[in-house]
């Protein structure tokens, strides 16, 4: 391995409005290694990484490539100098072929014709340097997603990519999968190619890299490599040494159990559950928080728990069996949620702010009279909803596009609390709330728990998880692996737990 | 991908999927024969039927085929009736003027016209699909008869809603030795149609259909029959034509990689354009000689239905587009007596009812012995079938099928999602 | 659950609640809405002009034409007699276009509404009112049953309504000619224009001016103004737009789109039905190949499309196009080919179409920059 690193930055720093996704951000790979970048959500991770493989410029540091200085301004610069970037969410046609999606763009032949036999020979090629293969005439549609991600690392590969970029690769394989794919990173390795990936999967990191760079809130915080760290030390690098101190939490919780959820599994994509047998016992005026890393099957526990996605176990709200319930009954039987994405499934955006309160509450007595709807009335209740959750617009008939993310979230926290509901779902519910508001939020909730409330929360802001819940259940993969005391839980044990590891005794 | 034979369950005889098609194409026309000695119906296939059938399916096929390049780009398009009903009107007009081959070349430009105008307003304006679509058929539909009225009204033969016929006739020919067709200036023994005439079991039909191919046959028919399979090099042998169905498929990865999404779904409609105005051209010149308003009958709806039937493939679509022809071409040449047929779906239902009792497909099965029984009852009962009914054939037809072929269909995955480009994630 | 609300003030009741006027933003949307239509017709006006010039025919000549029959109170008369059924068949459309479904089948609805209607009608003997009541509900079954297999389906078989609503057109063509010369068919009657039996008195709706305009098109107008209140002012018609709006936060917040998509297609069909009962209440007092009009349904569609698929608006596209639709007689006498007319009409819509979504884009970035800069003015709160 040479001595001039593969991938150079220094001091990049990026801005949005009002958000600073990433400043003094420093990362030295070294050629021909398998370089690790760890951190959580909100980081800076992505920002990062589009900035490297030329999705968007830096405001401000300098990028290296094998010594050159480089300036990407799209994504066909940084493949020029060599750096090619396999995506999360995989960017792949699923009724084309294998060898299709890889030459698109790029076919060889002569006078428009593809000439198959030359595109063959060089997959062909690649895939044997590196140590895999694909049935290059399948339909994607019918690959696993261990394969899919293959299919995505060849297509980079075809275009002479040497420093390949790999965005939380394993998030979505299964244990064979994973092995397959360190196989397939060593292979690209010894032929060269030079590797970084980003991953919050702490056991695989130390298994597969040589170095390792941890982010934390929007910088680069640490180098270092698996033989001068370990586990422990890693999480709490990345969650930070200090966990934010709950502001003063006092709960009554009282004996009745409103929500009760046994062994509730949801079917994935593949065949593989997104949801494995998790069981959840939440009590009035409790609130049990859901820790993990998006994608480990938060959504679909949700979904699940509100009639929108087909699931097997059982789902009681105060004693009442609601597994076959439909959306509307569960409602109806005091299960609210604040759901996970707005735009989609929260808010009709071309519709004023009122409208968007009536939405699920149209049969209510008081927004009705008869047949029609009340609109003075409804008008009025957003008014005070408005008012009271300090949202941002000129009136209750602004269209809910033109509010900000913040606010459009604020109506949506409001709506759903001011229903009384007997158990609330929430996800991410202060996501894109500014401080202020939050702890209003918060409050709020705290109070609507005191009169009996029951709350589920996901949430990945440690602050909002550790100071709402009164205990912590990680989901990992799935499964429910942990149940955590927020008063004495440690960063190192949540990072821990967050990122794979298994409870060895029930405490 | 597996394959089991129609042979008896539970042991299945596996076979490659052209072995399959031809074994089921032999058996269907097994029973076809069976039913024609029984009933006495020959026309079901005779080789005057599938002469037909033939000039039938053409405009159909085109139709199906100007559906398919523009899904395959990604973009509905509901407007191919209007597209092809343009076609109609140039097709004659040139036909009328300068005759049938240039006809031809007025009538593709006359559908492309009518692409081009869904193209700007659905992708440089963003205009919902369907909406454009339906305004595209009106447009066509009363701009025709706009340019009726000032270039046709005063014609000899010509009025608002019909054209002077055509100058000249594109040649039909018969295949000779098999179908008596002249070599030079003697001619030549019938010997399709000999076998044909004796009338023995299974023999005889594939004569008469095999003849039905061969005689009569329009030189412009043979020409757009090539466009199958041509359409199908060019789509998945080219790279033009990998890039034009990945705009279909993934436009956002397909931009990334350097495909131009919006000149790409561009030229996929105007070139579904050309194909609509080449199956109106069809109608205009080959299957009559002269415009008239009405001539395409919904066949640019029928033309989506085999392109959904056919899932999207070419060669899908002209096994739809034989389907409706076919049963165009026996309400054509059979009209009441179309109670034959009566007898032969009784036949097929039964069978492919009982096949899938055996290996347990118990819904399958149940409709398939419903149909049969209703299919005798029908035939037993009913002695000729009002004309006003079998005019709706081919559209009910299209609703079964639609109806029951859901399952295994695979669309371009974004057709009809609008798309901006630079909007991922 | 319910938590109980201040009382709003201002007038009670629920006649008030209907009209309480919409606010300020509504009325801005509506506002852009009419200008970029207004704008959208004077570019088709320019773009019809420029085809008939280019087609050897004098623009000038044709829509001084068209000016001067407005001249005429008999015209007028026309234009709203011709009007009652688009105003029908674009209600019918519209309350599909609320939901993102497309019924263009309104023309094998209403013509098959027709036909048993006014069979059924020359059955019956009733008093006046129950009459033409029961004529009107046997119109009204039979084009939401006609729909009702479109919506069939498109739940079960999961067949766009596009394609099934045009093959069932077709169809009802078919099953129509069918059943009326196998069975409904007067063949008392001599002469060529053959129908239905003829309704007897008490089923004919009467005239508003006699020989003019019936008083279909005031039946018109109340359809359009329940469809208004429906659709803008009750709860169904609430969960009918929230579906439209974000077909996904609807089920979320626990709207069944099925349930939904049924009964949108059901209420169409019935209203489709109304399409012809102008003609067959008012005026030919039957059914008849050459006695009811066609081609209504498509008409609807424009109508629907060019009236922004609000009440007002088309009332007032229906009026338009009747309007013109009563020219083609004058046209022909000064020689401009009246296809023109339909033909104007389609280039319309389009333009409409186009120039409106433009409209609405450019709106919304305004309508949020405008709100982004209230706040920033007024912020403290």
């Amino acid at each position: 391995m040479s001595s001039t690193p593969a991938v150079e930055l220094r001091g990049i720093g990026k801005r949005f409005p009002g958000v600073i996704a990433n400043y003094d951000v420093d990362l030295n790979v070294r050629a021909g290694t398998i370089h690790a970048i760890v951190g959580e959500n909100g980081a800076g991770k992505s920002t990062l990484m589009k900035t490297l493989y030329g999705m968007q410029e830096p405001d401000s540091g300098t990028i290296s490539v094998e010594g050159t200085e480089r300036r990407f301004k799209s994504p066909g610069d940084a493949i020029s100098a060599g750096i090619g970037m396999v995506h999360q969410h995989f960017m792949l046609a699923d009724n084309l072929t294998v060898l299709e999606n890889i030459i698109l763009g790029s076919e060889p032949g002569r006078r428009g014709i593809i000439d198959d036999t030359q595109a063959r020979t060089r997959i062909e090629d690649i895939m044997s340097a590196i140590s895999t293969d694909l049935d290059l005439d399948m339909p994607v549609s019918e690959l696993g997603v261990g394969e899919r991600q293959r299919v995505e690392i060849v297509k980079v590969l075809f275009r002479g990519a040497r420093i390949l970029i790999l965005d939380e690769p394993t998030a979505v394989l299964v244990p064979e999968e994973v092995d397959e794919l360190f196989v397939t990173l060593s292979s690209l390795v010894n032929d060269g190619a030079t590797v970084i990936f980003i991953s919050h999967k702490l056991d695989e990191v130390l298994q597969v890299s040589n170095d390792i760079t941890v982010m934390r809130q929007g910088t680069t915080v640490a180098e270092t490599t698996p033989e001068n760290i370990d586990r422990s030390g890693l999480a709490e690098l990345m969650v930070g040494s200090e966990l934010p101190s709950p502001a003063g939490r006092t709960s009554d919780i009282k004996d009745d159990v409103r929500l009760n959820v046994e062994n509730l599994t949801v079917m994935g994509v593949e065949g593989r559950p997104a949801v494995d047998g998790a069981s959840i016992t939440i009590r009035s005026g409790e609130i049990v928080g859901i820790a993990g890393v998006e994608g480990n099957g938060q959504y679909e526990l949700c979904a699940a728990l509100l009639g929108l996605m087909p699931s097997t176990g059982t789902v009681t709200v105060d004693g009442a069996d609601l597994t076959k319930a439909t959306t509307r009954q569960r409602h109806d039987a005091g299960l609210a949620y604040i759901p996970f994405d707005r735009h989609r499934e929260g808010l009709m955006l071309n519709a004023p702010l009122w409208e968007n309160t009536l939405l699920g509450r149209e049969d209510e007595d008081q927004f009705g009279k008869g047949p029609l709807v009340d609109a003075a009335s409804i008008r009025a209740y957003t008014v005070d909803i408005i008012k009271r959750f300090g949202v941002l617009t000129p009136n209750e008939t602004t269209p809910a596009f033109a509010l900000s993310g913040g606010n459009q979230q604020k109506l949506i926290v409001g709506r759903t609390l001011t229903t009384n509901p007997g158990v609330l779902v929430a996800a991410h519910p202060t996501r894109g709330i500014d401080v202020g508001a939050q702890a209003a939020v918060w409050d709020e909730i705290r109070r609507a728990r005191d009169n009996g409330m029951a709350v589920l929360l996901v949430s990945a802001d440690l602050e909002e998880l550790l100071g709402l819940s009164d205990s912590i259940a990680v989901m990992f993969d799935g499964s429910i692996t942990a149940t955590l005391n927020p008063d004495d839980v440690t960063a190192s044990e949540l990072g821990s737990y967050m990122t794979g590891a298994h409870e060895e005794v029930a405490s | 991908m597996s394959t089991t034979s129609i042979s008896t369950p539970p042991t299945s005889i596996s076979l490659s999927p052209r072995m399959r098609l031809l074994s089921i194409g032999l058996s269907l026309v097994a029973v076809m024969s069976v039913t024609r000695l029984w009933t006495g119906f020959d026309n079901l296939t005779s080789s005057g039927t599938i002469g037909a059938a033939l000039r039938l399916t053409v405009p159909i096929m085109l139709a199906g085929l100007a559906g398919l390049w523009a899904e395959r780009v990604g973009i509905l398009n509901i407007g191919i009736e209007g597209m092809m009903i343009l076609g109609t009107w140039f097709g004659a007009f040139g036909a009328w003027k300068y005759g049938p081959w240039i006809g031809f070349l007025f009538a593709i430009f006359g559908g492309a016209l009518g692409g081009l105008i869904h193209a700007v307003a659905t992708i440089r304006f963003n205009i919902d699909q369907v909406i454009s679509g339906v305004v595209m058929n009106l447009l066509a539909f009363f701009g025709v008869r706009y340019l009726s009225e000032l270039v046709f009204v005063g014609q000899p033969q010509g009025g608002i809603s019909q054209s002077p016929p055509q100058s000249s006739a594109i040649p039909k020919v018969d295949v000779p030795f098999l179908a008596g067709g002249p070599v030079g200036s003697s001619s030549t023994p019938d010997a399709l149609g000999w076998l044909e005439e004796r009338g023995w079991f299974l023999i005889a039909d594939l004569a008469g259909m095999t003849r039905g191919l061969m005689s009569g046959l329009s030189l412009a028919s043979l020409i757009a029959l090539l466009l199958i399979p041509l359409s199908a090099w060019v789509l998945w042998r080219t790279s033009f034509g990998l890039r034009l169905r990945s705009s279909g498929e993934a436009p956002e990865a397909a931009e990334s990689l350097g495909v131009n999404v919006i000149r790409v779904r561009y030229i996929g409609l105007l070139i579904s354009g050309g194909f609509a105005g080449l199956g109106g051209g069809f109608l205009s010149i080959i299957s009559s000689s002269y415009y008239r308003q009405g001539q395409t009958a919904g066949r640019g709806f029928i033309g989506l239905a085999t392109m959904i039937f056919g899932n999207w493939r070419p060669s899908g679509i002209l096994g739809g587009a034989a389907v409706f022809g076919y049963s165009e071409g026996i309400k054509l040449v059979a009209g009441g007596s179309i109670t034959g047929l009566f007898l032969f779906i009784f036949f097929v239902s039964a069978i492919v009812g009982l096949i899938s009792l055996l290996r347990r497909q118990m819904r399958r099965g149940t409709t398939g012995i419903g149909v049969s029984v209703i299919a005798l009852i029908a035939y037993l009962t009913v002695d000729e079938v009002p004309e006003s009914l079998t005019q709706s054939l081919p559209y009910v037809i299209t609703l079964i099928v639609l109806a029951t072929a859901s399952q295994r269909l695979r669309p371009p995955a974004k057709a009809g999602v609008p798309y901006r480009p630079g909007g991922a994630h | 659950m319910t938590e109980t609300t201040t009382a709003p003030s201002g007038p009670s009741g629920p006649l008030a609640k209907i009209l309480t006027p919409s606010r300020a933003s509504g009325l801005r949307t509506s506002g852009t809405t009419l200008a970029s239509s207004l704008l959208a017709v004077i570019i088709a006006l320019g773009i019809s002009a420029v085809m008939l010039f280019i087609t050897g025919k004098d623009p000038v000549t044709a829509f001084t034409t068209i000016i001067d029959t407005a001249q005429n109170t008999d015209k007028l008369l026309e234009m709203m007699r011709r009007a009652t059924p688009l105003i029908f068949s674009a209600t019918a459309v519209a309350i599909g276009f609320k939901m993102n479904i497309f019924n263009i089948g309104v023309e094998g609805q209403y013509l098959f509404a027709a036909l048993m209607a006014a069979e059924a009608g020359s059955h019956i003997s009733l008093p006046g009112p129950l009459h033409i009541a029961a004529i009107l509900a046997v119109a009204l079954i039979s084009g939401a049953a006609w729909a009702g297999i479109s919506a069939f389906l498109k739940v079960r078989k999961n067949i766009h309504e596009v394609i099934s609503t045009i093959m069932l057109n077709y169809i009802a063509l078919s099953f129509i000619q069918w059943l009326f010369n196998s069975f409904f068919r007067d063949d008392s009657v001599e002469g060529l224009n053959i129908k239905t039996t003829i309704i007897e008195e008490s089923g004919r709706l009467p005239d508003l001016v006699e020989g003019r305009l019936n008083s279909m098109f005031i039946i018109a107008l109340v359809v359009v103004a329940i469809f208004w209140v429906v659709v803008y002012r009750s709860t169904f018609g609430f969960k009918l737009r929230a579906s439209g709006y974000n077909a996904t936060a609807a089920s979320t917040a626990g709207i069944s789109a099925t349930k939904m998509t049924v009964i949108a297609l059901l209420l169409s069909g019935a209203v489709a039905g109304l399409v012809a009962m102008q003609s067959v209440l008012g005026e030919t007092h039957a059914y008849g190949p050459s006695a009811t009009p066609i081609q209504l349904g498509f008409a609807g569609i424009t109508v629907a499309l060019l009236g922004r698929n609000h009440p007002v608006g088309i009332v007032i596209a229906a009026l338009l196009f009747g309007f013109l639709d009563s020219t083609s007689a004058q046209l022909q006498l000064a020689e401009v080919p009246n296809s023109i007319v339909k033909v104007m009409q389609a280039i319309i819509v389009l333009t409409v179409v186009i120039v409106n979504e433009a409209a609405v884009r450019r709106t919304n970035i305004k309508t949020a920059e405008r709100a982004r800069a209230e706040l920033a003015a007024g912020s403290g709160a």
